[in-house]
């Protein structure tokens, strides 16, 4: 309900529409310690008003905690000042005028305590606490907005550095043919992750700046490759992907048990999965069909008792390239791409 | 449709918080296989299933898929919702079947997301 008068008359783009979201994000995750101004400007229960007023203008400030001692006990602000000024009475001490009941936050709350006090008391500045009730800093409305825009602007620094410099990779190291290769085993029966390693490797993708589609092809081909290795091998195996900016290389080899029949595996709707996989959602006899579809080319290698070997390679269009560095010459990708579309060995 | 105008077609409730209602929903699929999800779906639909295990958030991930509604009030278990909220993938638990809430989606205007297979002769043709 609150969401609704915060916003009200503000036009809500999609852009600013996400942005609020990770900022609302952030006023969960961020702790008061992170925002707040820590040793802020003091004043003794015994100060005079007339030494506060001096003090507020030499810092340009509107308030301040007063301490007695160690201790807290109160705060003073420019309307208590006021107060005193109107009462001609600026030589009294900060004790006449202060306000004793104090509102606080602690310095392991999160950010949106702090917010939900700004809205319902209407204050300016509220005093933090340390765990044994002394004072810890002072934070204020604009302290959470300097918070907030540092951590959004440290979260995007974070992704943009990181896709920087995957995308420049290839770029920067010279060779006559580069490639980065990403290795993972697989372990049989392990559903709960099964799906991380297609996880990362979509990622890395998207890091180096392959366009979504692309990224999703490759998600896909993969991930039902790592769903068959959990499901059907014997020991589990290992994915190797190969990424070059021309091509990316997918493997998926195992030690067994071994397809009896590849051209049998490669038909829609055969599978050999039991119930057990079928309820988890998979053994439909998809998945090589799926995969086929995702990719340019294709070649599964199959010895029952020893093991199978699943290649597949999405080739880019030198406007998909990844990581900046496609080949000038088509000639020097010749000797991969030609021919040999969808071949099945056996 | 948006997010939170899809919760509430469907009757259903979020699982997943911080989720960002605005955001746009092209098209629906439904489908209790993964590799027919996989094999089957245009990025930025929301996906109708029956299974709640942690391979479903995988399937969205990779399938861009831009939120999942569980059919007939199944509660996914921890491992899914963790595993949804790590991905930014919003879940929302509804009372109703599939055959339910397909029409409801489909009467509100979202169109089908799932392409269809190549049509093989009818037997006897």
């Amino acid at each position: 309900m609150e969401d609704q008068t915060r916003f009200k008359g503000l036009h809500i783009s999609d852009q600013l529409a996400g942005e609020i979201t990770r900022t609302e994000e952030l006023a969960y995750e961020l702790k008061i310690s992170e925002v707040m101004t820590q040793n802020p400007i003091t004043t003794s229960i015994e100060m005079t008003m007339e030494a506060v007023l001096n003090t507020f203008r030499n810092h340009r400030i509107s308030g301040a905690p007063v301490l007695e001692g160690e201790k807290l006990v109160g705060v003073i602000s420019i309307e208590d000042l006021i107060n005193s000024l109107r009462k001609n009475d600026i030589s009294s001490p900060v004790k006449k005028y202060m306000t004793t009941s104090l509102v606080t936050v602690r310095e392991t709350d999160t950010v949106i305590e702090a917010l939900k006090l700004f809205v319902h008391t209407k204050l300016g500045r509220i005093i933090v606490i340390n765990s044994s009730n002394q004072l810890a800093g002072i934070i204020t409305k604009g302290d959470v907005t300097r918070g907030i825009l540092k951590a959004l602007d440290h979260d995007y620094k974070e992704e943009e550095v990181r896709r920087y410099r995957a995308s420049h990779l290839f770029e920067d190291i010279s060779s006559d043919r580069s490639s980065l290769i990403l290795r993972y085993t697989i372990k049989v029966g392990d559903f709960t992750r099964g799906g991380s390693a297609s996880s990362n490797i979509k990622r890395a993708l998207l890091r180096m700046g392959a366009n979504p589609q692309l990224a999703r092809r490759c998600g896909i081909a993969i991930y039902e490759a790592e769903m068959n290795l959990i499901i059907h091998t014997t020991r589990g195996g290992i994915i190797r992907v190969e990424i070059e900016p021309h091509q990316i290389t997918m493997q998926a080899t195992d030690e067994g048990p071994g397809i009896a029949d590849v051209d049998l595996a490669m038909k829609p709707g055969y599978s050999t999965a039991t119930q057990e996989v079928r309820e988890l959602g998979f053994g439909a006899g998809m998945g090589l069909v799926n995969i086929k579809r995702c990719v340019d080319w294709m070649q599964l290698e199959s010895t029952p008792g020893v093991g199978t070997k699943l290649k597949i390679k999405i080739f880019l269009k030198e406007e998909d390239t990844v990581g900046e560095g496609y080949p000038s010459t088509k000639e020097s990708i010749k000797d991969e791409s030609s021919g040999n579309n969808k071949s099945f060995g056996a | 449709m948006n997010l939170e105008e899809l919760i509430s077609i469907v009757g259903g409730c979020l699982h997943t918080d911080g989720a960002d209602l605005s955001r746009e929903i092209k098209g629906g699929c439904g489908a209790d296989l993964m590799s027919d999800v996989l094999a089957s779906i245009q990025p930025e639909a929301v996906l109708l299933t029956g299974l709640c295990n942690p391979q479903v958030i995988r399937t969205a991930q990779m399938a861009d898929i831009a939120a999942i509604v569980f059919v007939r009030g199944k509660q996914p278990p921890q491992e899914t919702i963790d595993l949804a909220i790590e991905e930014r993938i919003p879940l929302i638990t509804s009372p109703f079947g599939m055959f339910e809430l397909c029409g409801r989606l489909h009467r509100k205007g979202l169109p089908s997301l799932e392409m269809p297979v190549e049509k093989e002769p009818c037997p006897g043709d």
